[in-house]
């Protein structure tokens, strides 16, 4: 007998994900500026999203302070930039390990309080975070700080080469998240992750260590989210205590975004990711009223699809697009022999 | 006094989820009647209790009370229909002091004999620990608290579920001792109960349940021995 | 004598902080709901006053008398027609219903009355002062505040322990089955519940839009001070959550003292202590 996780519509899936991971690839060379700066965007959601999903839908943390890391990222990047000189690019890798780092102690912490509580406690850690920062006048204290213009330009011969990595960088970063993500949930610890997600209590009676897998996940949810945060405002070329840690965009539209995809499945935050930004292209114009609506949907959502769309779907027609169910195979030869 | 049966359960089919726990179970209580349902664990009793008070409901069937059906009753309907659960392990509310037990039983406002003050005469150790918070008593005392909390809502009829379980056998006997002053003024009962003795002895009649189905049922004083054990085990 | 003036403006801020939380606290302890939108019901109930006192003319405490019921109402029907929907042993949904609330919320008062700052005036008694000692002044609106703060506290005390209603909410929070074997129908009960932290919250909006100014964003800011007041003063304690309150106000007094832009950080910084160290809080309600 032995486990195996494809499924047909999973190597459909995968065969799919590959030729679209080639025409994302190849962007530059067919997209213009916008649809460049569209899509980068949408990859650092998926990213953000699909951290979040790992967290909450998952390892069952709901985190509504996830800009506190988006933020620290961000922070740490122009701080090496800028007070030490440090390549941009070399920062957002270094922003990785700080997140982790910070999220050590931060975890220790909130860790002591539970379910909606601690999603609040997250808050404030973000708030905390938002404070210090605006107090850190050699970044600029409460107005912020922008990249100097000579390491704009020291990043790469022309505008549009940056603009070029940039894009690539973005496609990088949100693949390399996905494949941890995958790589953690099909492996040994993703099936206690999955465990946790599907009936916390029993998980814990089987032996697995719940404390310490959610502890793990969150420090390294913040390793990433760190270190798309560091990209987020290499991107926007400027950073202040309000847009760093902004709760609408980095942990409202997240939440959206995991919440209409689906909660609990890797692929949610892709489907949600383009529902998303298709409403927004849509409803672009209407400012409050468009986050308002979204609000609402989330409502609806919650209310009657709590599985998300991506959920809906693969209760009704069993589909994945990634290989990562477990199912036992009886072979031949483990039948034969038998009276 | 209306015509027929109190309480008429028509071939009730009730289930958790895909399990099922009652096939096809009728059963009658009439006025100022006492019914005993006995049977193994898992026989399906409590189901029965939970599914006459509205904690439940059978996916088949139905059941009248006072000739009003009250198959899709919801639970906080049941008190109106007269009808008080004693609920198995007594569950009493443990932010509420005893007399708050007693005083939330009786919040409905159901006219009828029992008061505050009649359930202490009827459990005086319950007067007593009026005002300690009702985790603090004893099983036994507890128990009496659940039944007095049940009471204080003039029900017309009382389900007790399993009140013996956990319980020394001698204040077991206490309370069932007890019985005849409960339902002195025609009060209708449905015992649910593992200690078959202390059943047979206070009910009229007889329920034998076995893998969630009616196995032998009769007057409590004509059933033998033999036939009671035969219906109880499946033998 | 600075330093007194201080803490005692620190005390009397902690009473709306207290009031803020109350209402937070008794959510929580009746059905285990934590609401995120506590915050912007706050405000809501803010621009509700601003409505009434503007079309009606009256003064801002006087419009208590009709705010009050209004936020009760709506709290009512939030409860019965989406709330209810959302209890269950999932955290999930709860959370993210009223995460999804707390942005319609912010977002229909941007649309309805813009980002303008706003303040209710509440005329004479706003500049009025006692003196307590010498170079000790209080004003007279904080000791107002802080008053009815400390009598809604008791009175949600009051309401708990010994009445009729308050021995449905906590039997209904005990246990919900066995609540409506009694006759409880939980969903209605749940309602009032919702019904009294909003009355209590519409109290609170108003002191708080006469205090200071208000604009639609201030709500999450609320929902932060109202929960770490519960945190600090311990689960369950009425009596506690008014200390939690006073604590918060006190340190966040000190921090502003020493620099204003450390007002906030510090009383983040004293809950976070208080949770490093004393996670249960400094007056847990011992379970019963």
């Amino acid at each position: 007998m032995i486990v195996e996780h494809a499924t047909r519509s999973s190597r459909i899936g995968v065969g799919l994900i590959a030729i679209a991971v080639i025409v994302l690839a190849s962007a530059p060379y067919w997209g213009d500026r916008q649809t460049l700066r569209l899509l980068a965007e949408m990859f650092t959601f998926i990213a953000l999203a699909s951290l979040w999903n790992l967290l909450a839908g998952y390892a069952g943390l709901v985190s509504v302070g996830q800009q506190a890391f988006v933020g620290l990222g961000g922070y740490v990047l122009f701080a090496l930039a800028i007070l030490f000189d440090v390549n941009p690019i070399l920062a957002i890798v270094v922003a990785g390990p700080i997140g982790g780092l910070v999220a050590i102690p931060v975890a220790l912490l909130i860790f002591r309080l539970r379910g909606a509580y601690f999603a609040i406690g997250t808050w404030v850690v973000a708030e905390v975070f938002r404070l210090l920062a605006s107090q850190l006048s050699v970044l600029g204290g409460g107005s912020g700080i922008s990249l100097p213009a000579s390491m704009v330009l020291a990043m790469a011969p022309s505008r549009q080469i940056r603009e070029f990595e940039m894009y690539w960088l973005a496609l990088f970063l949100t693949l390399a998240t996905l494949a941890a993500i995958f790589v953690l949930l099909r492996s040994r610890h993703g099936l206690a992750l999955t465990a946790i997600r599907d009936n916390e209590l029993a998980a814990q009676s089987t032996g697995i260590g719940v404390w310490s897998i959610k502890f793990a996940v969150y420090v390294l949810t913040a390793f990433g989210t760190a270190m798309i945060g560091a990209f987020i405002f290499l991107q926007k070329l400027r950073i202040s205590p309000d847009t760093a840690f902004s709760v609408n965009d980095w942990t409202a539209f997240v939440i959206f975004i995991a919440v209409i995809g689906g909660i609990g499945r890797i692929e949610g935050p892709i489907i949600g990711t383009i529902v998303f930004f298709a409403l927004r292209q849509t409803f672009a114009g209407l400012g409050s009223l468009y986050l308002l609506m979204m609000g609402a949907v989330a409502i609806v959502v919650m209310l009657w699809a709590p599985k998300g769309l991506w959920g809906m779907i693969v209760e009704r027609l069993g589909w994945q697009i990634l290989p990562l169910q477990r199912h036992l195979v009886l072979r031949k030869k483990d039948v034969r022999g038998k009276s | 006094m209306p015509d027929g049966p109190l309480l008429e359960i028509n071939a009730i089919d009730a289930f958790y989820g895909d399990f099922q726990a009652l096939f096809g179970v009728s059963l009658g209580v009439g006025a100022g009647q006492v019914v005993a349902v006995i049977g193994a664990n898992g026989a399906g009793k409590s189901t029965l209790l939970k599914c006459i008070a509205g904690l439940m409901h059978p996916s088949r069937g139905e059941i009248l009370f006072e000739n009003t059906p009250t198959t899709k009753m919801p639970t906080f309907e049941a008190l109106k229909h007269g009808i008080a659960l004693v609920p198995e392990g007594r569950r009493l509310f443990p932010s509420l002091t005893v007399e708050e037990n007693l005083l939330i039983g009786g919040q409905s406002r159901r006219p009828g004999p029992w008061t505050l003050t009649r359930i202490y005469e009827l459990f005086p150790v319950l007067a007593e620990r009026r005002n300690l918070p009702a985790p603090t008593l004893s099983g036994g005392q507890q128990q009496m608290a659940a039944i007095g909390r049940a009471l204080m809502s003039n029900p017309r009829l009382l389900l007790c579920d399993e009140i013996s379980l956990g319980l020394a056998p001698i204040v077991v006997r206490d309370i069932y001792a007890r019985l005849p002053q409960i339902t002195a003024e025609g009060l209708s009962l449905v015992i649910v109960e593992q200690d078959i003795v202390q059943a047979l002895r206070a009910a009229s009649h007889v329920y034998c349940l076995q893998e969630g189905r009616v196995a032998l049922q009769g007057n409590a004083r004509e059933l033998t021995r033999e036939k009671i054990s035969a219906a109880y085990f499946g033998v | 004598m600075q330093w007194l003036n201080v803490i005692v403006q620190g005390v009397l801020i902690g009473g709306l902080y207290a009031m803020f939380a109350a209402g937070l606290s008794l959510i929580f302890g009746v059905m285990r709901l934590v609401n995120i939108a506590h915050g912007d019901l706050i405000v809501l109930a803010a621009y509700v006053s601003l409505i009434i006192t503007q079309a009606l003319g009256m003064d801002p405490l006087t419009s208590l008398v009709l705010v009050v019921p209004i936020m009760a109402l709506i709290g009512y029907a939030l409860q019965r027609g989406l709330l209810n929907y959302t209890l269950g042993d999932d955290l999930l949904p709860p959370l993210l219903v009223t995460f999804g609330l707390s942005i319609i919320i912010q977002n229909g008062l941007l649309e309805l009355f813009t980002a303008d700052s706003r303040k209710l005036q509440a005329g004479a008694i706003e500049i009025q002062t006692f003196k307590l000692a010498q170079d000790l002044w209080i004003g007279a609106l904080p000791l107002i505040q802080f008053a009815v703060a400390v009598a809604v506290i008791a009175g949600l005390q009051l309401l708990f322990y010994r009445t009729a209603l308050g021995r449905a909410l906590r039997a209904t929070s005990d246990d919900q089955p066995v609540a409506q074997l009694m006759g409880l129908d939980t969903r209605h009960v749940f309602a009032v519940a919702m019904a009294l932290s909003l009355a209590v919250i519409a109290v609170a909006g108003v002191f708080l839009a006469v205090r200071a100014n208000f604009d639609p964003a201030i709500g999450p800011a609320r929902l932060i001070f109202a929960f770490e007041a519960v945190i600090i003063g311990g689960l369950g304690s009425m009596w506690g959550t008014l200390a939690g309150g006073i604590i918060l106000g006190v340190s966040q007094a000190i921090g502003a003292q020493i620099d204003p832009g450390w007002q906030l950080l510090a009383g983040h910084i004293v809950f976070l202590v208080i949770l490093a160290v004393r996670p249960q809080g400094l007056f847990p309600k011992v379970s019963g």
